[in-house]
């Protein structure tokens, strides 16, 4: 059995890295023709914060020692600006410009997938083994053919989406990267690397703050595992049914679940403070000059919570905030942006044994919900839903939402062509796309929680069979 | 002491005898300086497209009231114009409202008249203030407002930070103190113009201004009236204190060519002659009599002069070597109708082949009875060019759609300019300094990171090209964006172009203007050439009565010249839909939070006792029926056959006798009400 396993692995391994490699040579030749495709300029995947060209004009007015916010170009971090902002002006002759940018972008493109497939081999080793704990042999099974790593970060690679996020310019893989690094970190119980990711994602893109609930939860915890519920009647009907076994060799058998390791908190959060301190100081020393770090938070969260730009991208805010009238400006600010916050806490308290997925929705949700969306932010989540094929095996709409998906993307920039070049459609057409893609959102994140409910209940009812029996 | 001798007494008398008159005549100096002065001039001059630029010219002057700033009254200056300055404590200011567009190509771009007088479309307004740095932007405010009731005109537009902006140095040299703003699409009417005639002691009623007849004025190709206003009162060590109100109106007119219908093989080309009543449809009848000169000048210009001189060796008719006022009178090109007073000939250090020609009436002696009606009949055609700015300005927008495009300045070189660039090359490093103005709205969202600069077709380097650059990038719904750039050519250079992209932006529907559709405008940019000046001195035969129009012609002005104002379309959301996508975007936020708390909200205990009961599943056909519809009824959703139990028979039995009961009520009412 073992050795089985071990050459399917050897047969496997090679057919996964020639895919990743054939994606990194399929966005290579995709950079290589910038102007064919123009994607830099599309609004499904250039947001005001993600846009590497308001990017470079932030770094040209620092450069000629300005204020890199001055003006209302650039919104993203200071940090970002010196990383990316020398690559800009690097031209090589006869190749596309942004080059090294682009070339950054796949890079960080490549360690996300591989930085979601060992969190996924991680993940699926976490959960066969309590699944093994409940008694649940024939689950894992199912799933030996492929591993979900593999398929999330497949998914990953090859979605049309992160191809054009990463092609296009948009500084989302990067944000991408700190998101997924955090959980990672967190998923192998690295406490440092956690904080980092999640320091950086914050500081970059202000919306994955939320995800320090299944990053905590996934430190405590560790990764997702079936309610823990089942483990403790689990372990009561065993104890009960063979009162010969001897008790304590079965009360020593590693629980995982139980355990809330507080240790690895407390680290995690000592690295926490650590890194935003740093991260706070680099910020400081950066944007010294230009009106210190208040006006950088007003520059760039300010400017995400505000909604000041009014230009169109695939989410719904652009529209409501160009029509709503001003004095209802505020609250529904307060209330959209509430809508992100309200579900945190139910969805936590139902997820909790399951705290990767929790961050798979928490993205989800914010990503749809967002000011700027991109499909940057819609790569990410889709790339993680793949970890997650096996316990959704079961969910409902799967194909509607797959076709709906297709449809959106192919519908949108048609209705943007419509409206914005040829003049013969108007904004409402480009927004009705945008309102079918947060309903396909809304959908799939409902639908995901739902199955994934659903999943935990046939765990239970499988893994449980004597206690129904018992009560009826 | 009695026996003074007289040789000590004599010197010391004479010197308090020259104390005295010294004393005297040091009195009627500042009395002379304490007298309002109000003067009146009117110069045509035939354009070489068959047209007739007339620009009036007033300036009122009055003396520095530091002393009695309050109560002052003032005899000829406009009390309205006195107070703004007392108030805001304007250093300088330029207001124009202008319609039309000057034609640089036809009309000239050197003189000192275009440099000044060619104005952008619509209003522009700039003034320096001599108040701290901080206060600039509340005087400015106020500023617009009071000028916006002076004239009638939405100045008050300006107010907004959007619209104004400080440059540095590019359009003028100024501490911070300079506010610049534009209006390209005000409409210029009668309404503006009314009010300011009446800061004008004669109003329109006698002097030259009679001959604004309303309709001649705003039938021309452009139209510009302009006021500028500068007072030295706040400068403690100036030389001349005061305000100096200048008022200048250029027009712009095309006379009617009927009355040149003399037989000529070469017809089209012959200039329509025309006269001052047959262009403003009035004649002078008289001076104002408040005004201290009042003069009309025909301004012949070098190159008509030329041409004359060409067509006089052509013709081998003689007239005086020097262009006295009898040979002007009677040259072979055109006849006038009035013999000019004095004749005044351009002084020339650069051009020593041909220059300019000033004619000067006075209309003192002229009155009702006797009125002025200087005519001008073209007897031969003459062809000739005005004299150009080193480069001509344009600006036009690249791109199509909605979304981005790109602003291009174009210079070209005008090549009547040729010999005067090569004038200068004898310098060693000749370069040719252009610096650019230019203010973009904010939703002109400019990446300045984008600037290219082509000179003859070729890229260049911006280092090679860009002397000095300043920068405000525009900041959304607060400041437009500025670009102030110094620019070198080569001297040589044929054409240069300057390319910026930019994204369109797009605004919230209370921000677009009534008819959206119609677009954005950009205001014009504005190019100089520093290292021209324009500046036409005339030889005088007696220098002490300069014209302030003369004076004015002779001050070193810059070379400017604005360019196109462009029109951007923006999209435009749907205005009708506020309420549409505030009930739509409403509904899918509750969908998501409603079915996301239902999905959680769901228990697992329910689903345990449905389980539960499965084995008890043991029922016909027409209770499931039954169950379905009793569940249809309470609104919940129907669950499947499988997880029907016997509860929930038992409980839609129960339903099935409500049902018969009210079904039995209802029976009972149709036949009772029967």
């Amino acid at each position: 059995m073992e050795a089985k396993e071990q050459s399917w692995k050897k047969k496997k391994q090679p057919w996964f890295w020639h895919w990743v490699i054939a994606s990194a040579i399929f966005r290579l030749i995709l950079i290589y023709f910038p102007k064919n495709l123009n994607l830099a300029s599309r609004p499904e995947v250039s947001t005001p914060l993600t846009s590497l060209r308001r990017l470079a004009e932030g770094y040209w007015l620092k450069q000629s020692s300005m204020s890199p916010y001055a003006g209302s170009m650039y919104h993203g971090s200071p940090l970002l600006l010196s990383l990316l902002g020398p690559l800009t002006v690097q031209r090589i002759e006869g190749l596309p410009d942004h080059l090294l940018c682009s070339l950054v972008f796949v890079i960080a493109d490549i360690i996300n997938a591989m930085l979601i497939r060992a969190s996924g081999q991680k993940l699926q080793m976490a959960y066969g083994q309590s699944l093994k704990l409940l008694g649940l042999f024939e689950l894992p099974e199912k799933s030996e053919i492929i591993t979900s790593g593999d398929i999330a970060a497949l998914v990953y690679l090859w979605n049309p989406f992160t191809i054009v996020a990463c092609v296009g310019l948009s500084t989302s893989p990067v944000e991408n990267l700190a998101i997924i690094l955090s959980l990672y970190g967190a998923c192998k119980g690295l406490a440092p690397l956690a904080a980092f990711g999640w320091v950086m994602a914050t500081h970059l893109s202000l919306y994955p703050v939320i995800l320090i609930i299944p990053v905590i939860l996934l430190l405590g915890y560790g990764p997702d595992t079936p309610p823990r519920k089942l483990f403790m009647r689990r372990r009561y009907i065993e104890v009960g049914d063979n009162p010969s076994k001897d008790r304590e060799d079965l009360m020593d058998r590693p629980e995982v679940p139980h355990v809330f390791s507080w240790r690895l908190i407390i680290h995690f959060l000592f690295w926490t403070s650590l890194w935003s301190v740093y991260v706070l100081v680099l910020c400081g020393v950066s944007v010294k000059q230009y009106g210190g770090l208040w006006e950088l938070f007003k520059r760039t969260y300010g400017f995400m919570l505000t909604v000041q730009d009014l230009s169109p991208n695939i989410g719904v805010l652009w529209y409501f905030f160009a029509e709503v009238f001003d004095f209802f400006r505020n609250f529904f600010l307060i209330v959209f942006h509430g809508n992100i916050l309200f579900m945190i806490l139910p969805l936590a308290i139902r997820l909790k044994h399951r705290p990767y997925f929790l961050a798979f929705v928490y993205i989800a949700i914010s990503s749809m919900l967002k000011s700027y969306p991109s499909v940057g932010d819609s790569a990410l989540y889709l790339g993680l839903l793949g970890l997650f094929v096996n316990e959704l095996a079961d969910m409902q709409f799967s194909f509607f939402l797959f076709c709906g998906y297709i449809g959106v993307s192919l519908l949108s920039p048609v209705m943007h062509n419509l409206w914005i070049w040829r003049g013969t459609g108007n904004a409402n057409f480009y927004f009705a796309t945008a309102m079918a893609y947060a309903c396909l959102q809304i959908i799939l994140v409902v639908e995901s929680v739902s199955a994934m409910l659903n999943h935990d209940r046939k765990l239970r009812k499988l893994s449980l069979p004597e206690l129904q029996v018992g009560k009826t | 002491m009695t026996h003074l001798p007289r040789r000590i007494l004599y010197p010391f008398l004479l010197l308090l005898f020259h104390i005295f008159f010294s004393a005297i005549a040091f009195g009627s100096v500042l009395h002379e300086a304490g007298e309002e002065e109000f003067s009146e001039e009117l110069l045509l001059r035939p354009l070489p497209d068959q047209k007739v630029l007339a620009h009036f010219h007033f300036e009122t002057r009055a003396p520095s009231s530091l002393s009695d700033s309050y109560g002052r009254h003032h005899h000829l200056f406009p009390k309205a114009i006195a107070q703004l300055v007392q108030k805001f404590r304007v250093k300088e200011m330029e207001l124009s409202f202008t319609q039309g567009r000057w034609n640089y190509d036809q009309w000239g771009g050197f003189d000192p008249i275009p440099s000044s007088n060619a104005k952008p479309p619509g209003v522009e307004l700039w003034a320096v203030f001599d108040v701290p740095q901080y206060q600039v932007d509340a005087s400015w405010k106020n500023l617009t407002h009071t000028l916006s009731g002076l004239f009638c005109a939405s100045i008050n537009f300006l107010e907004s930070s959007t619209t104004y902006s400080a440059p540095e140095w590019s359009f003028q040299p100024s501490s911070g103190s300079l506010r610049y703003g534009t209006l390209p699409r005000e409409a210029v009417c009668t309404e503006n113009l009314t009010p300011w005639l009446k800061l004008l002691p004669c109003r329109d009623k006698t002097g030259l201004s009679v001959l604004m007849h309303r309709p001649s004025i705003y039938r021309g190709f452009y139209h510009s009236q302009r006021l500028h206003l500068k007072s030295s009162q706040f400068d403690s060590g100036g030389l001349e204190s005061g305000i100096v109100l200048e008022q200048t109106l250029t027009v712009v007119l095309q006379p009617n060519s009927q009355s040149a219908s003399k037989t000529y093989s070469i017809e089209t080309k012959l200039q329509p002659s025309w006269s001052l009543s047959s262009i403003f449809g009035r004649k002078v009848t008289g001076r104002c009599v408040l005004a201290k000169s009042s003069n009309v000048y025909l301004q012949l210009e070098r190159g008509l002069v030329t041409e004359l001189e060409n067509l006089r060796t052509e013709n081998m008719i003689s007239w005086a070597d020097n262009m006295g006022s009898e040979g002007l009178r009677s040259n072979p090109g055109f006849e006038l109708s009035v013999k000019p007073d004095r004749v005044f000939k351009e002084v020339n250090s650069v051009h020593s082949k041909s220059s300019s020609v000033l004619c000067e009436y006075s209309i003192v002696k002229y009155s009702d009875s006797e009125p002025f009606d200087l005519g001008l009949t073209w007897k031969l055609p003459a062809v000739w060019s005005c004299q150009q700015a080193p480069l001509h300005a344009s600006r036009f927008l690249m791109g199509s759609g909605n979304e981005r495009g790109a602003i291009a300045i174009s210079l070209t070189s005008t090549e009547l300019n040729e010999g005067f660039l090569g004038a200068n090359t004898v310098e060693d490093s000749c370069k040719l300094q252009v610096d650019i103005f230019q203010v973009v709205p904010w939703y002109i969202k400019v990446y300045f990171h984008t600037l290219q600069v082509f000179v003859d077709g070729q890229p260049q380097g911006l280092t090679d090209v860009v002397e000095k650059m300043h920068v405000s990038p525009s900041e959304d719904k607060v400041s437009p964006g500025v670009m102030e750039l110094v620019l070198k050519f080569p001297c040589g250079v044929k054409s240069a172009t300057l390319t910026l992209e930019f994204d369109k932006g797009f605004l919230h529907i209370d921000e677009y203007p009534p008819d959206a559709n119609q677009g954005f405008d950009i205001p014009s940019a504005v190019i100089s050439f520093p290292n021209f000046l324009a500046s036409t001195h005339y030889l005088e035969e007696n220098s002490l009565t300069k014209t302030p129009m003369l004076s004015k012609f002779q001050e070193k002005s810059l070379v400017l010249s604005y360019t196109e104002v462009l029109l951007v379309p923006l999209t435009t959301p749907d205005f009708s839909m506020p309420y549409n996508v505030i009930t739509i975007t409403c509904t899918v936020f509750a969908l998501y939070f409603g079915s996301l708390v239902n999905v959680l909200r769901r228990r697992v205990g329910e689903e345990e006792r449905l389980l539960k009961n499965r084995a008890a599943r043991k029922a016909g056909r027409l209770p499931q029926l039954l169950s379905k519809l009793s569940a249809k009824l309470r609104g919940k959703e129907w669950e499947s056959p499988q997880s029907s139990s016997a509860s929930s028979s038992f409980s839609s039995s129960k339903l099935m006798l409500k049902v018969v009961i009210v079904a039995g009520i209802a029976i009972f009412w149709q036949f009772y009400s029967k």
